[in-house]
């Protein structure tokens, strides 16, 4: 088949030193679709501005039509067919849909002002050409997002785009609306262009796909045909090995409910309802292993939790007690430590020292401070001791955490909510892009947590993980529980995969 | 090498762009002059050659400090909150109708001066604070215009209820004695308020990195994400840092009136809040490294004031040093490709590192 696109041997550092395509060499067919797939972070979405011209990379070269290209900037890379529509989509809401269609190569009148009838024809012609039913007179900030996103696409379309890269499209869209744009594309292949499609939702590459590319921490695994490929081995391959699947072995006995959450909802400022009556318990040495596909609302349920979001609806207690419009230092106070899923939001202050960034839920605390007073001294040798008992590679404790790598600084994160005093620990994503030693080191520690009579909180992106240390699993699809499982031991990834996906639901879990 | 470099960017970074500055005008200066020796030479030396000089370089320093700490507290907590000018002409006009209309004792009167100006200069910057905490306005915009409502707000208290109608142009009463903060080297306008502004930088410096409200208000302006997530309460750091930098502005602009002119006699906004914005980005918003700005930023009007005077080029000149050194400093592009490379490098001596393990 002949190839419309080869990249080969992409280096791509970053200005902070994030390595963030390295070795990168992939062919895309003409007329297919092909999905590039691989968890946040990947490398993915840098992949694609090389191919896009939006960034150039250390080493490598591209080659479109069997041409070597070399790509300064997006302009380019339209001039010579290929087009992007990006995740935040890249229109002038205040214009309507025919103005932002000409948008740079407006036809003119009399060589000055914008000739919006001829603007209009051609609008409506290109929208005929290709079948897409769009209002070509409304401003795009009227319209709704799936039909904004049309139009983006049929922009691309307009500057003859052949090549089509679409980064994370479904993002925003609903279930519906992500039906209408998989049949869009499937007729444009038949128009004989070809598509990348980025995402890291197996279900949408598995549907939409002829061919896959996964990616794992900067480099290419695998290109095979979709056909070759099934979800499961899709997620095996993102996660970037075949790690030893080693179940821990279960508490020896569990306690009374430490955390229990109550009818939880949550509706978001557009009005979309991202949590629905979510409720379950976590017992005194119980790790409860949350499973979804990410964006069912786990980050929001997280956050509720931990204070930093307010539920629509419901209540959460810890150890009985109401954490109702109560502040994220009162609810830490009463016994919750929070390893977060967004590191770099969250996690770290990274323009700062270890230091810093160990204290921050008890710098206020004696003997770190004593009355307004910060005692370093105590904190420098509190910081040693954690670099130390988490094996922490760094040159010393007033060391930037920017200049760690993604590894470490999960474990300064790691390390301070396992050392503050806690009796509940949300852990999301704790092993989120790390090596495998890491990752195994903090498994170990989650384990000995829960050891002590802890309740952990897992929630997880990664099936192993899930499946390797949590005592009992629910599952979560579309903000809602559709699923628990208290005999992890018999279960399978493959067996919950359907939930995780929206196809089965247990009536008993729910509600 | 290279790891010596990335470490210190920054500091490095500073002094290539203050060293292209002073560049830059030398070759300006050379090819303005008629007599370009002697002009160089006024320029770079001239301000050390005479006492009064030297005195002038430490005397403006002193406002310019305060309203750089003043800055720094906003900026460390990522609030660009420009309205030191603003804070520091209320408060000195305040503070002003306060000294006037009081008499105290010296060792109350002083004190409680300064405590009422910083106070007018704290509810001043409360305006931005509170207009961002609670409803997200920019507080760089709601700054930059409480600048003009201070500053005409300022005037009418002064010529409508203040005003020395006694003296031939626009200035308030004298203020008692017991107000004045005494210029105490002889020959020299230094006066105490020159103590208090290094004072004040010390504490400043104390304050943010050795107490906790100074750590909440760093960590808040390190990442505001982190800082709520850790339990800080961010909505409370957003309007105490900026009440705070309104309350040094407020304070230092008594100083300057209470030790130099006696009397309010600025009938233009001065620009020390401005200029404080400067030695806040040349010292990287580090209350001891704003001292160091300050004073160069000083030696160098002082030096331009000396270029009118005795040589064929205009004072104007330092605007143009300044603006390079501002515009390279601010520039974040500016040495980023090299330091990109050198990033890059170590970047790549990593991944070689690991190699051979996978």
């Amino acid at each position: 088949m002949e190839k419309i696109l080869e990249v080969k041997g992409i280096l791509k550092i970053y200005p902070n030193g994030v390595i963030a395509n390295k070795d990168v060499s992939v062919d895309i067919e003409k007329n297919t679709i092909h999905a590039i797939v691989g968890e946040n972070g990947a490398g993915k979405t840098t992949l694609m501005k090389v191919i896009f011209g939006i960034t150039q990379p250390q080493e490598g070269e591209v080659f479109y039509k069997g041409e070597k290209i070399n790509l300064k900037s997006p302009h380019d890379a339209i001039e010579i067919g290929i087009g992007m529509v990006h995740q935040h989509l890249m229109l002038a809401p205040d214009l309507t849909t025919a103005e932002n269609m000409v948008l740079g190569i407006e036809p003119l009148r009399g060589k000055i002002f914008l000739n919006i009838d001829k603007a209009f024809e051609v609008t409506k012609k290109v929208s005929q050409d290709y079948g897409f039913d769009i209002p070509i007179d409304k401003k795009i900030k009227d319209l709704p997002i799936g039909i904004r996103q049309r139009v983006e696409i049929l922009k691309a379309l307009f500057r003859n785009a052949e090549l089509l890269i679409l980064d994370e499209p479904t993002t925003f869209l609903t279930p519906q609306e992500i039906d209408v744009l998989f049949n869009t594309l499937k007729d444009l292949k038949n128009h004989g262009k070809t598509i990348i499609f980025i995402s890291h939702k197996l279900k949408e590459v598995k549907q939409i796909a002829d061919r896959i590319t996964v990616m794992s921490d900067a480099k290419i695994v695998t290109t095979k045909e979709a056909s070759e490929l099934t979800e499961h081995d899709i997620a095996y391959l993102m996660v970037g090995r075949d790690i030893s699947f080693e179940r821990i072995s279960p508490p020896e006995k569990m306690g009374k409910p430490l955390l229990s959450v109550q009818n939880i909802s949550y509706i978001n400022d557009e009005n979309v309802k991202l949590l629905n009556n979510v409720s379950f318990d976590i017992r005194e040495s119980e790790i409860l292993g949350l499973a979804g596909v990410e964006g069912n609302g786990q980050s929001e349920l997280i956050k509720i939790i931990t204070g930093l979001l307010k539920a629509s609806e419901g209540n959460i207690y810890i150890k009985g007690e109401s954490i109702k419009g109560l502040s994220p230092r009162v609810i830490r106070e009463m016994g919750i430590a929070h390893i977060p899923e967004d590191r770099m939001g969250y996690g770290v202050a990274d323009k700062t020292s270890l230091e810093e960034n160990f204290i921050v839920d008890r710098y206020y605390k004696s003997p770190f401070s004593k009355i307004f007073r910060l005692i370093w001294k105590y904190i420098t040798n509190h910081s040693r001791k954690l670099i130390e008992q988490f094996k922490i590679l760094t040159l010393s404790s007033k060391t930037t955490v920017s200049s760690l790598s993604g590894g470490n600084i999960q474990k300064v994160v790691v390390a301070r909510e396992l050392s503050s005093e806690h009796e509940i620990l949300i852990a999301a994503q704790p092993t989120r892009g790390i090596d495998v030693g890491s990752e195994e080191h903090v498994h170990n520690l989650l384990k000995n947590t829960r050891d002590a009579g802890k309740a952990i909180f897992l929630i997880s992106a990664d099936l192993d993980e899930i499946l390797k240390l949590s005592t009992r699993i629910i599952v979560i699809y579309n903000g809602e529980i559709v699923a628990e499982f208290t005999d992890v031991p018999k279960i399978s990834g493959k067996y919950l995969g359907p939930y995780m996906l929206g196809v089965k639901k247990q009536e008993a879990a729910v509600g | 090498m290279d790891k010596f470099i990335l470490k210190y960017f920054n500091l490095i970074r500073t002094i290539i762009a203050v060293a292209i500055g002073i560049t830059i005008s030398v070759f300006i200066i050379y090819v303005m002059s008629e007599t370009p020796g002697l002009t160089l030479r006024t320029f770079l030396l001239g301000p050390f050659l005479s006492k009064s000089r030297v005195a002038n370089i430490i005397e403006s320093a002193s406002p310019v400090i305060f309203c750089g700490l003043a800055i720094a507290v906003a900026f460390q907590a990522e609030q660009f909150n420009i309205g030191a000018e603003g804070a520091l002409f209320i408060g000195a006009t305040v503070g002003t109708a306060f000294a006037v209309s009081t008499h105290l004792p010296i060792f109350i009167h002083i004190p409680l001066t300064l405590l009422v100006a910083g106070i007018v200069g704290a509810c001043w910057s409360f305006i931005p604070g509170i207009l961002k905490a609670k409803w997200e306005a920019s507080e760089l915009i709601s700054s930059l215009m409480l600048n003009y409502v201070a500053y005409f707000l300022g005037l009418y208290l002064i010529n409508y209820h203040f005003r020395d109608k006694g003296a031939g142009y626009l200035v308030s009463y004298k203020l008692p004695e017991t107000a004045w903060l005494n210029q105490f080297i002889g020959g020299t306008r230094i006066h105490w308020g020159i103590i208090l502004s290094l004072t004040f930088a010390f504490l400043v410096y104390y304050f943010l990195y050795h107490t906790t409200l100074g750590y909440e208000i760093r960590t808040t302006g390190f990442n505001l994400r982190f800082a709520k997530f850790g339990g800080i309460n961010v909505f409370k750091i957003i309007i105490l840092s900026q009440v705070i930098s309104g309350f040094i502005a407020g304070l230092g602009g008594m100083t300057e009136v209470m030790g130099i002119h006696r009397r309010f006699n600025w009938q233009l906004s001065p620009g020390y809040g401005w200029d404080g914005i400067v030695v806040a980005i040349i010292g990287r918003n580090h209350p001891l490294l704003i001292i160091v700005a300050s004073l160069f930023l000083s030696y160098l009007s002082i030096g331009g004031q000396v270029l009118n005077l005795l040589t064929d080029i205009p004072s104007e000149i330092i605007v143009v040093i300044q603006s390079i050194i501002i515009l390279l400093i601010t520039a974040e592009a500016f040495l980023s490709q090299w330091k990109y490379r050198i990033t890059v490098r170590e970047a790549a001596k990593k991944e070689v590192a690991y190699e051979p393990t996978s």
